[in-house]
């Protein structure tokens, strides 16, 4: 691997971290739209960022080293996890590096230490946002390693780039594995992110939250680092399935001719996702957090059919 | 045997089969009885699709009158006696409370893996190339099974019982194109006769014990009545 390619391979991760509060703006801005509101402009998300950063954070006098040292942690497994996906090319050395475990271990690493600190201060909404994450989280995570290991078994590799490259090359075929994986990994991606049948992230005045309950006692550049590792959680996922199962367009060799069309391609699919995300946030309600379980069971069902699938219908005797 | 050396009708057969073992699926966790009569339709239409594409793939024509059958029967006009019933008994509304809903689930993939387990020698001999299918099939018979054990209610029971019959029929046009058209005949219209009879006995069993939970029928009448006299007394 030249250097040429791990420079590029540093601008994508780069472009992959400038951009994330770009998507999160896009989907809050389409849902506005939605809902006959103008909603916030495209750029918002980085102004308040800046504001954020430059505010002093308060920290409250019962908090351990380890509420002010999470959301570094957090944010640079959040990074870390981003700069191993393929965004715009497949072929790049950080792909080769780490494989799509190593990717859902960088995730678990974040949330690990997301609701620690949530339960660090000791104040009740803290403790009650870390619980409900670790249930949302610990029935999520299985559907999606097996989504992957679905993947993974059509693929010979768990390799998130030979992955693509190997979707991208194979004759098309209809795959009922990959069928059933995509929409395990749609579920998954919609519950982990915190999005609306699960979670509501436009809210923080609710009984009923999750993600916003953890991170209420953050402010100033703790707080801004928390919101651009949400924001960046939620480009992981959309990158992960608008690439790995439409992995059209993307560069499988590094000319600027092919790199151009692997970034157009990556920003017309992230915006359709983002079109659907918020048509789907439009359209359901959010559920008891009770049902979640039974939500991630179908997002479970779906994976292992999936895998059931491969098995028997297309491996074959 | 790889997917990619089957024809793209094949593979459209495959992924039918695939979401009839979903749909399989889907009845089974579905507490809302309209639901689960919607799901039913869906998997008919399914069969039904996949019948036909088996027929568009092998050449046989007698495979689309089964399609056609099927579609009228399992998808439209056994779903619209079952939901005529459901309204009639004023069931709409009702919520099944069910125990161990994931437990049941799981047991449903094991029952998967323990068709694929089954059926492996079968598929070794040189069939149709549909037949990893049979595995799909088998898990759909004995997926309606476990919903017949696994529920009280007895309009969910039938809708097992139904469900279970779409798998035999998958299951006998995936492995050998189609039983002859008599046979065929003959068990879609036992099939119609069992949805009018069962009709008959859910209005006989609510009158007998004002209720569809078929655990009851397990109890005497007369201990309850006793249990409900010394109610009284007290």
């Amino acid at each position: 691997m030249s250097a040429a390619s791990w420079l590029l391979a540093l601008l994508q991760a780069l472009l992959f971290i400038a951009a994330a509060p770009l998507l999160a703006a896009w989907v809050k801005r389409v849902k506005s739209r939605l809902q006959n509101r103008r909603g916030p402009a495209l750029l918002q998300p980085y102004r308040d960022l800046r504001k954020l950063f430059a505010k002093e954070s308060v920290v409250a006098h019962t908090a351990s080293p380890l509420f002010r040292a999470a959301p570094y942690v957090v944010f640079a497994a959040t990074c870390l996890a981003a700069a191993l996906i393929p965004l715009v090319a497949a072929q790049l050395p950080t792909a080769a590096v780490a494989d799509v475990i190593v990717l859902v271990g960088l995730l678990g690493l974040a949330r690990f230490f997301l609701a620690l600190a949530g339960m660090d201060v000791g104040t009740a909404f803290g403790g009650m946002g870390s619980s409900r994450e670790m249930l949302v989280s610990g029935l999520a995570e299985p559907a999606l390693l097996l989504a992957v290991f679905t993947l993974a078994m059509s693929a010979h590799t768990t390799n998130l780039a030979s992955v693509i490259d190997y979707v991208g090359r194979a004759d098309f075929a209809l795959r009922p594995s990959f069928m059933f994986a995509f929409g395990a990994m749609l579920l998954v991606a919609v519950a982990e992110t915190g999005r609306v049948p699960v979670d509501n992230p436009a809210t923080h005045l609710e009984l009923t939250m999750i993600h916003e309950a953890m991170i209420l006692e953050y402010s100033g550049r703790h707080l801004a680092l928390m919101e651009w590792a949400a924001q960046l959680k939620l480009m992981i996922y959309g990158v992960l399935v608008a690439n790995v199962f439409f992995p059209w367009g993307i560069a499988t060799e590094l000319t600027p001719a092919a790199l151009g069309m692997g970034l157009l391609a990556v920003t017309a699919k992230l915006a359709l996702l983002g079109i659907a995300l918020a048509l789907s946030e439009t359209v359901l309600a959010k559920m008891r957090l009770f049902r979640a379980p039974l939500y991630l069971n179908v997002a479970f069902l779906l994976a292992l059919l999936g895998l059931l699938s491969h098995v028997i219908l297309e491996v074959g005797a | 045997m790889n997917l990619l050396h089957l024809t793209l009708t094949e593979q459209a057969v495959f992924v039918l089969a695939a979401l009839v073992l979903f749909t399989s699926f889907a009845l089974l966790a579905q507490a809302r009885l309209l639901a689960a009569v919607h799901a039913f339709a869906w998997q008919g239409a399914l069969v039904a699709a996949a019948t036909a594409l088996m027929a568009a793939a092998g050449g046989e024509s007698h495979l689309y009158l089964s399609a056609a059958l099927t579609l009228g029967l399992k998808a439209i006009l056994i779903p619209w006696m079952l939901h005529r019933l459901i309204r009639r008994l004023a069931l709409e509304r009702h919520v099944e409370s069910m125990t161990h809903p994931a437990l049941v689930t799981m047991a449903g993939a094991a029952i998967v893996i323990f068709c694929y387990w089954v059926v492996l020698p079968i598929a070794r001999l040189e069939l149709a190339a549909t037949r990893n299918i049979l595995a799909i099939s088998l898990s759909v018979v004995l997926l309606g099974l476990l919903m017949m054990v696994a529920r009280r209610q007895a309009v969910s029971q039938v809708i097992g019982f139904m469900s279970m019959e779409n798998g035999l029929f998958l299951a006998a046009v995936a492995a050998t194109s189609g039983m002859p058209l008599v046979v065929e005949l003959g068990v879609a219209f036992d099939v119609l006769v069992a949805a009018v009879l069962f009709g008959v006995f859910f209005l006989q069993i609510r009158d007998s014990i004002d209720s569809l939970d078929v655990d009851r029928l397990n109890r005497l009448t007369e201990t309850e009545l006793e249990a409900a006299e010394q109610e009284g007394e007290r």
